[in-house]
């Protein structure tokens, strides 16, 4: 492993003696570029890679079937009623973005951090974060009674003279989120057209050069482009950064503004960005660990990003039981009825199973990744991120429901009972995102090339 | 459900296809009276009923259940509206007469107003009817009228919904073809020429009780043509036992009245005299209600109540004693005893301190007390309670002796019995039944069905093709009395012209016309037969007093003069009892569907029932205790046996239930009632026999479970006992209900305030919206409120609120704008039990307002929380925001748009609303508009209660208040102004412009505290 | 004495092994007095672009100008909406709730902000290109994997394909290579 000049060693990832390197020497810009675009080109389509795909689009047809019969008869075909009019749609709205979240987080913050390993896992980490927050920006439209008057929702000028209502919560999650999935759109696009460069001169077949080269848009390399774009790339990151934080603090917002007890709580924004990065990070592993298997990556994707994707999910698994802590301890420091009402019920109440196994699967089983002979253990990773992943499932289901079924009045309580719709259309977008990445890693370079050639030692400019 | 048969349907809907329909039908079928019962199988071969029992409807699939069942209904009404019904409106030919007179601080905000009146059994509910060009759309109490004193009740309510009901019987037939009604003339006058010869020996009508003066004389008439027919009369939900019982004290039958103005103490023997079908309820709520003001301090009215089955009026006492319907007669001997009335005996132990404090008080207030019995206790309790009351002076005072208000008063199960007997030895020839429908209802012991069926000719006149249609040969379709011409009497004898508001839908003929055809031409109408008799009473110059009498909707002075008389006592027979360790059945009518009656009303299945609050299903109800000792839990199914005669029914638990018996609510289980009632709930009649008409022995095995109640109301105990939680969430701590005994509200009138957070107008970052023009607001006076639900049927009728059904109720997806919530306090032995009606609030820091991203619920400038319907996307944000929930969204399509009855029944003033919008209360807004437009037309400001609410308009105990609240001397102001005033959720600052008056009781100091149970 | 005439090529083009070999003869290239030049890498060299003189970029001016005109746009139009426009008693709430209005500002600012700056840093590249001289060359196509080129054009005031060509021979290249048009 090499050492950073000067400037960076302040930030420069330099890892301890016994920690596996970011990449497996031996590399030379000749073979990470091969390996990462034969992935695309030479690799022929596997069946392991056929069938998987198939199964994603059966459940992409689930989605299809059980929207078309939502627009048909209306949102009644979902379990929400009154109290608890929201179910489904909104849980797996936060659930999506938040996943999304780990993406940007490892493309920008960690860029600004110098923490040069990102560069073997941003770009399929953003591609991560663009189809999740396509399936989450599905859902905001699908709950709508009316769905095909969601455009309301945006600020123009119609004849009606009215305006939406900036003071709601969800006008501002229409802005959060279409900002969110433009910028994060771009950036991706941008980190991908030195690379659509490199395909379109490896590509052989004209039409898929045709196409590459369309979307390199004649990159050549040059100093001054590589200038320009860098210090694009770094303004994007800033951008984002902030952005990532916002996104997940207006989305807790559509909760905390809300005066329903569970929800009406100021710990929420932090809270809600920390279970996010939670979330994205066990879905970066979720998926890395199979490709950097299948693929045969492991010399780009190394241990390494494992150990250190597994650090962060425990960090920020820290603060989500921080933030679980907090809200028990405020609703009852704060001595208000409706609060300790609301805690009582999580705890004892119809839901009460929910509770716990939340509490069991984002707080006590990810302690396990304190061992670090678990942490190296990719089978384990794996599992542990499926349970996050459920696990903060379980957390949006508990703030959702909960607090809905049992708020102020008794006379009004009610109980929330999903039904087959909402399941369908849950698995449906499963599907549609799994079927996304399938084609994703067929057609893209999964993998950063031109940021790699920068993790090669020879990339350095020696001194006279 | 099974697609092929919606398809057979679909081909039957359009007008044309009809014929050929009914042709193959017909063919299909082995014989012709086949045809139109098969249509109904059809109704109900779509396996909706069958989904409503399902034993998860939550997890039931959202498949075409609900999708198919109302395009169903839609798909079958549109084939019922026969040509019969032309789209467009047709007025009544005689010249009928509408309300011009108003009284002058009130104007009813609504284009034109009919009085008239509801004949209920053989009483008179007084109405005003609002039409719409020529279309009557709602029924509204009459203020003018004595015995209505402005309130209305649930039957009137949703009255308007059975005259437009698609089901009702549109055809007169015979054997199931149509025929016309010359065809039935001839007929009759052929069965009737042989009835001749033998005066009318062989001719038995059989009707419903009536009070109606002409239809009196025609019986007359008929009884003098006819000296040997006889005319039964017969209700299932009888008044037999007060007969008896005046029989037994007076030896005649007298009309009994009360006059609750004057009684400091009330002593109800399971009596329900507040609630909805009890004979002078509108008077008795107003009455009850304006004695039990706590600002009367010491005067204010005291109730006791030994109940059997808990009611309105045993929720609003201050003492209940909860025991089986056949101990009542034990425990009011024993109260008699105490009043040194003759006939009297022991209490059991356990009810001795109640009897003493009881008959220490009632003594305490001789001349101001009154004790009410129940119509479904024996008649030793009514002659009982005629004794005390006379040896309570009461006579005179709070008891008033009339001449009987139904016409020919009989003892209409001994008469039955003979009709029975007679039918069965084949003495009767020509049977005419009219408004009743004795083969569900009559008693189970007679076998009516069978006796009827050897009668040679059996003619039928009603409103449905029902149970008994299926034995008639002719079937006469009858007019609804908004089509008809008519009189009935009130329950103080006050009589009312009862004036069509439209001419019949389906060319029925009523009642009138129909006996009239007896003894003269079967072509005079209504309108000459009714006016021809008042012709002959009315003194003077008729057309004036005629006018008059239309104009405001009842005859002055008919009232029955009190009689003088007095009760001898004298030793009663003791009533066969049930033995003490028996389980016991108790009958009762349903709270809404009364006898049956009413079962294909959706309006009145849909409403939640008084206190128990479950809707679409009539339960088994029993005491908790009495659940957890037998093993039994809400939803299972137990057989309830009485000697030999099972049914099933569903539990349930019903707080303030005596133990050791069992509540079966009569008339569910219909099987031909049209296709909202039908196969809805268990039939009590199954197990009813003569001779224990209100309980039985039983006994009860549980023979399955797993059925669900539909029960809009979340949770109805104000301390959570049963829960395992701490005390951080009962209801004292939210605040919800608020109330004191009537000492502590003399000591300290502030109570409702105390200990209570509520953030001070002024503690506000950013300033006030300041109401300049009007400020709109609600008071609801919950001491007043009987829990009767009038003002939810009210508000469906005037919003045009939709009917969801029971699988959606159950899944809270209720429509009703207007819930009355139910809570319980203290045990489930027994409760106290508070009525809280919850309209939205129209709080003016709205929580539901900020969160809508689309601004489609605003405020208005008269601070009015608006919701603007074509605005609204369906984010149900703010239903989430609403502390108080009582926003409604319309999940799936409920609206029913193409039945072509219905659309001439709605409200056109208000916009009917569609899938995926969310609605509210708007305190009645088109009403507003209505009444701010008459204002500015006569550039004047509006006048305090010339816009009143629907739910106001209807409450009969006029417990809700609307108004402006700028105006200092506005009732609602000078309501908002006393202490008792309180918001609900008031910490929440959200500054409901609703606000309820805190409940004041007036228990008596000697049975406080009650004993620990 | 008579000029040496320009030829008829876009330039002449030294491939390079390595990034250190690249930079160091842009430097030499630049010493020289070369100006109208480029190199060409397959990632970005910090150092080629600072030996080609080229120091700054407006790329950052652009992305400000875009967010400040975003983030102010859709503040003004809140508060036109809600205090001209249409204004409404919603919940009670004032009408300049301006808390509220701060998060589509901030959203809208990014939005903006990075929208200007990607369309400007492609406008300043001029980009898309779809051809370019350069591609010519074979060798080329070899900046999108492992080689490094400097390119001197013929547009420059310096160039002579004679003496340009053995000062690139002095570069110690892998190969010089004719750019044609």
């Amino acid at each position: 492993m090499r050492e950073g000049p000067e400037e960076k060693t302040l930030l420069q990832d330099v890892p301890w003696p016994d920690e596996p390197p970011v990449m497996l020497p031996g590399e030379t810009y000749g073979t990470v570029t091969d390996t990462i675009a034969d992935a695309v080109l030479k690799r022929p389509i596997g069946l392991g890679w056929l069938s998987g795909f198939l199964i994603a689009g059966f459940f992409v047809m689930v989605l299809l079937v059980a929207v078309t019969y939502l627009f048909i008869r209306g949102v009644g075909i979902w379990g929400i009623e009154i109290p608890v009019a929201w179910g489904f749609a909104i849980i797996n709205f936060v659930w999506w973005i938040g996943i999304g979240h780990a993406g940007t987080l490892i493309s920008a913050i960690l860029l600004l951090l110098k923490q040069t390993w990102r560069n073997s896992i941003n770009r399929f980490a953003e591609a991560m974060t663009l189809f999740a927050v396509a399936c989450a920006g599905m859902f905001p439209i699908l709950h709508l009674g009316r769905p095909w008057l969601a455009y309301w929702l945006f600020p123009y000028p119609s004849s009606m003279g009215v305006w939406p209502q900036f003071r709601s919560p969800l006008v501002w999650d229409v802005f959060a989120v279409s900002t969110y999935a433009t910028i994060s759109a771009v950036f991706w696009y941008v980190g991908l057209v030195p690379d659509f460069a490199t395909m379109r001169e490896k590509a052989q077949h004209p039409i898929t050069k045709k196409l590459y080269g369309i979307f390199a848009m004649g990159w050549r390399g040059s100093a001054r482009h590589w200038k320009r774009y860098e210090s694009l790339y770094l303004l994007l990151a800033g951008l984002a950064t902030p952005l990532v934080l916002s996104v997940h603090t207006v989305v807790s917002f559509d909760f905390a503004v809300a005066i329903v007890p569970g929800w009406h709580t100021t710990i929420f924004p932090p809270y809600f960005v920390a279970g996010a990065i939670y979330s994205g990070f066990a879905m970066v592993l979720v998926l890395a660990i199979p490709i950097r298997k299948f693929y045969h990556l492991e010399s780009l994707i190394t241990m390494r990003h494992l150990q250190n994707s597994a650090k962060i999910m425990l960090a920020t698994g820290l603060i989500v039981a921080y933030g679980y802590f907090f809200e028990t301890f405020i609703g009852m420091y704060s001595g208000s009825t409706y609060e300790r009402a609301m805690l009582q019920n999580r705890w004892f109440g119809p839901y009460a199973v929910m509770y716990w196994s939340l509490i069991l699967c984002n707080i006590l089983l990810p302690q396990l990744l304190w061992i670090p002979k678990l942490r190296s253990n990719t089978v384990f990773l794996f599992l542990i991120s499926l349970d996050i992943l459920i696990g903060m499932w379980l957390e949006r289901f508990v703030i959702v429901i909960t607090s809905l079924a049992r708020d102020f009045l008794p006379s009004a309580w009610g109980h929330y009972t999903p039904t087959r719709w909402d399941w369908a259309i849950f698995l449906g977008t499963l599907g549609f995102f799994s079927a996304c990445m399938f084609l994703f890693i067929r057609i893209m370079p999964a993998i950063s090339i031109f940021e790699m050639r920068q993790l090669l030692p020879e990339s350095e400019v020696k001194a006279e | 459900m099974d697609k092929e048969s919606l398809v057979r349907i679909e081909s039957v809907c359009p007008g044309k296809m009809e014929l050929a329909e009914v042709r193959e039908k017909l063919s299909r079928a082995k014989s012709g009276p086949q045809y139109w019962r098969s249509l109904e199988e059809l109704a109900q071969s779509d396996g909706f009923f069958e989904m409503l029992h399902r034993e998860f409807p939550r997890q039931a699939s959202v498949w075409p259940e609900s999708a198919s069942r109302r395009d169903f209904l839609k798909l079958m009404s549109a084939s019922m509206a026969l040509a019969g019904l032309s789209a467009c409106v047709k007025m009544p030919l005689e010249p009928i007469v509408p309300y011009v007179r108003q009284p002058n601080e009130v104007v009813l905000g609504n284009p034109l107003f009919f009085a008239s009146a509801m004949p209920f059994g053989a009483y008179a509910t007084p109405v005003l009817v609002e039409s719409h060009e020529g279309r009557p759309t709602k029924i509204e109490g009459n203020p003018e009228h004595p015995a209505g004193l402005g309130g209305s009740d649930v039957f009137a309510q949703a009255s308007i919904l059975d005259m437009y009901d698609p089901d009702r019987s549109q055809i007169i037939t015979y054997l199931g073809e149509m025929r016309a009604w010359s065809d039935y003339g001839v007929a009759l006058k052929g069965a009737l020429n042989s009835q001749n010869a033998v005066q009318g020996a062989g001719l038995r009508i059989l009707s419903g009780p009536t009070s109606s003066p002409t239809m009196a004389s025609l019986m007359d008439q008929v009884q003098a043509a006819f000296p040997q027919s006889k005319w039964v009369q017969w209700e299932p939900v009888n008044r037999d036992s007060v007969r008896a019982g005046s029989q037994m004290a007076f030896g005649q039958y007298v009309e009994t009245r009360y006059n609750l103005e004057k009684a400091d103490i009330i002593l109800s023997l399971d009596g329900d005299f507040l609630s909805s079908g009890y004979p002078g309820f509108l008077y008795y709520a107003r009455q009850f209600a304006a004695r039990r003001n706590p600002d009367l301090k010491q005067k204010m009215a005291r109730l006791y109540s030994v109940q059997s089955t808990p009611t309105n009026t045993s929720g609003k006492a201050d003492h209940r004693l909860p025991v089986r319907a056949s101990e009542v007669e034990q425990v009011a001997r024993a109260i008699a005893a105490g009043l040194g009335v003759a006939g009297g005996g022991n209490a059991k132990p356990e009810h001795q301190r109640f009897v003493a404090a009881v008959v220490k008080d009632l003594q305490a207030h001789k001349g101001a007390a009154v004790v009410i019995p129940g119509d479904n206790q024996s008649p030793a309790v009514h002659a009982l309670a005629h004794a005390m009351n006379a040896a309570l002076g009461a006579n005179g005072n709070t008891v008033v002796y009339t001449e009987s208000v139904q016409v020919k008063p009989q003892d209409q199960t001994a008469a039955l019995k003979e009709l029975v007997g007679e039918m069965s030895a084949g003495k009767v020839d020509l049977l005419l039944i009219m408004g009743t429908n004795p083969v569900y209802d009559a008693p189970v012991d007679f076998g009516f069905a069978d006796a009827m069926d050897k009668v040679p000719l059996r003619v039928q006149h009603g409103l449905y093709q029902d149970e008994t249609y299926d034995h008639v040969h002719w079937h006469i379709n009858g007019t609804h009395y908004l089509e008809q011409w008519g009189d009935t009497r009130a329950f103080d004898g006050t009589a009312s012209i009862v004036q069509p508001l439209i001419a019949p839908l389906y060319d029925g003929k009523s009642e009138y016309e129909f006996i009239f055809a007896l003894v003269g031409s079967s072509e005079t109408a209504g309108y000459d037969i009714v006016r021809k008799y008042w012709q002959d009473q009315i003194k003077g110059d008729f057309d004036t007093a005629w006018r008059k009498a239309l104009n405001d909707g009842y005859i002055a002075d008919t009232a029955f003069p009190a009689k003088n008389i007095s009760a001898k006592g004298g030793n009663l027979p003791a009533t066969n009892s049930v033995g003490p360790e028996e389980m016991e059945v108790i009958f009762r009518r349903d709270p809404l569907i009364y006898d049956g009656s009413r079962a294909n009303n959706s309006w009145l299945q849909e409403t939640p029932k008084p206190i128990m609050n479950f809707c679409w299903d009539n339960g088994v109800l029993i005491s908790p205790n009495q659940a957890t000792k037998s093993g039994l839990k809400t939803g299972d199914i137990i057989e309830i046996d009485v000697n030999g005669r099972k049914v099933k029914g569903p539990i349930w638990p019903q707080p303030g239930h005596p133990d050791n018996s069992v509540t079966v609510f009569l008339g569910y289980g219909r099987t031909k009632a049209g296709r909202v009632g039908t196969d809805v709930g268990f039939s009590g009649y199954k197990l009813r026999s003569s001779d224990a008409p209100w309980y039985a022995e039983t006994r009860i095995t549980k023979v399955g479970e797993g059925f669900h109640f539909a029960h809009p109301q979340g949770f109805q105990y104000i301390d959570f006992s049963d829960l395992p939680r701490g005390e951080s969430d009962s209801l004292y701590a939210r605040h919800v209900i608020r109330k004191a005994t009537l000492q502590d509200f003399i000591k300290n009138p502030d109570f409702a305030h105390e200990g209570v957070e509520s953030p001070p107008p002024e503690m506000t970052l950013y300033p006030n919206y300041q109401y300049t023009e009007l400020k709109w607001g609600m008071t609801i006076d919950m001491n007043s409120c009987v829990g009767c639900k009038t003002c939810i049927v009210a508000c469906q009728a005037e919003n045009n609120i939709p009917v969801v059904g029971k699988e959606q109720t159950e899944r809270g997806r209720q429509m009703q704008w207007l819930r009355v919530d139910v809570y319980y306090e203290g045990g489930t032995e027994n409760p106290g039990m508070y009525y809280q009606p919850v309209p939205c609030q129209q709080c003016e820091n709205a929580p539901c307002e900020v969160v809508c991203p689309v601004g489609a619920t605003v405020h208005s400038t008269e601070g009015l929380n608006d919701m603007v319907y074509n605005r609204c996307v369906g984010t149900r944000y703010c239903s989430n925001n609403c502390p108080y929930k009582v926003r409604r969204f319309n999940f799936l399509l409920w609206q029913d748009w193409t039945t072509p009855q219905y659309k001439m029944m709605r409200n056109p003033e208000v916009s009917v609303r569609s899938r995926g919008v969310m609605e509210k209360c708007t305190y009645c807004i088109q009403r507003i508009a209505h009444g701010r437009i008459t204002a500015e037309k006569e550039n004047r400001k509006l006048r305090d209660g010339e816009v009143i609410t629907a739910c106001q308009q209807a409450c009969p105990a006029g417990a809700i208040v609307f108004g402006d609240l700028n105006d200092p001397n506005s009732r609602v102001s000078k309501i908002k102004a006393q202490q008792r005033n309180y918001n609900l959720l008031e910490d929440l600052n959200t500054r409901p412009r609703t606000s309820y008056m805190a409940i004041v009781q007036n228990p008596n100091p000697e049975l406080e505290p009650p004993e620990p149970s | 004495m008579k000029q040496p005439l320009t030829p008829a090529i876009y330039g002449l083009m030294a491939e390079f092994e390595n990034s250190t070999d690249l930079v160091k003869a842009t430097r030499a290239a630049y010493a020289a007095g070369y100006r109208k030049m480029d190199a060409y890498s397959p990632f970005p060299i910090e150092e080629a672009s600072e030996a080609l003189g080229f120091h700054k970029t407006r790329v950052p001016l652009i992305v400000l100008v875009g967010g400040l005109l975003g983030g102010t746009g859709i503040y003004g139009l809140q508060y036109w909406i809600n205090c001209i426009s249409y204004p409404l008693n919603v919940g009670g709430r004032p009408w300049h709730s301006w808390p509220a209005f701060i998060i589509p500002t901030f959203e809208m600012t990014v939005l903006f902000g990075g929208l200007a700056g990607v369309f400007g840093m492609f406008a300043l590249n001029g980009l898309p290109m779809p051809h370019h001289p350069v591609f010519n060359v074979d060798r080329f196509s070899a900046v999108t994997r492992d080689r490094f080129f400097l390119c001197v054009e013929a547009a420059d005031p310096q160039f002579d394909l004679v003496r340009t060509q053995e000062f690139m021979v002095s570069l110690k290249p892998l190969s010089i290579s004719e750019v044609p048009h």
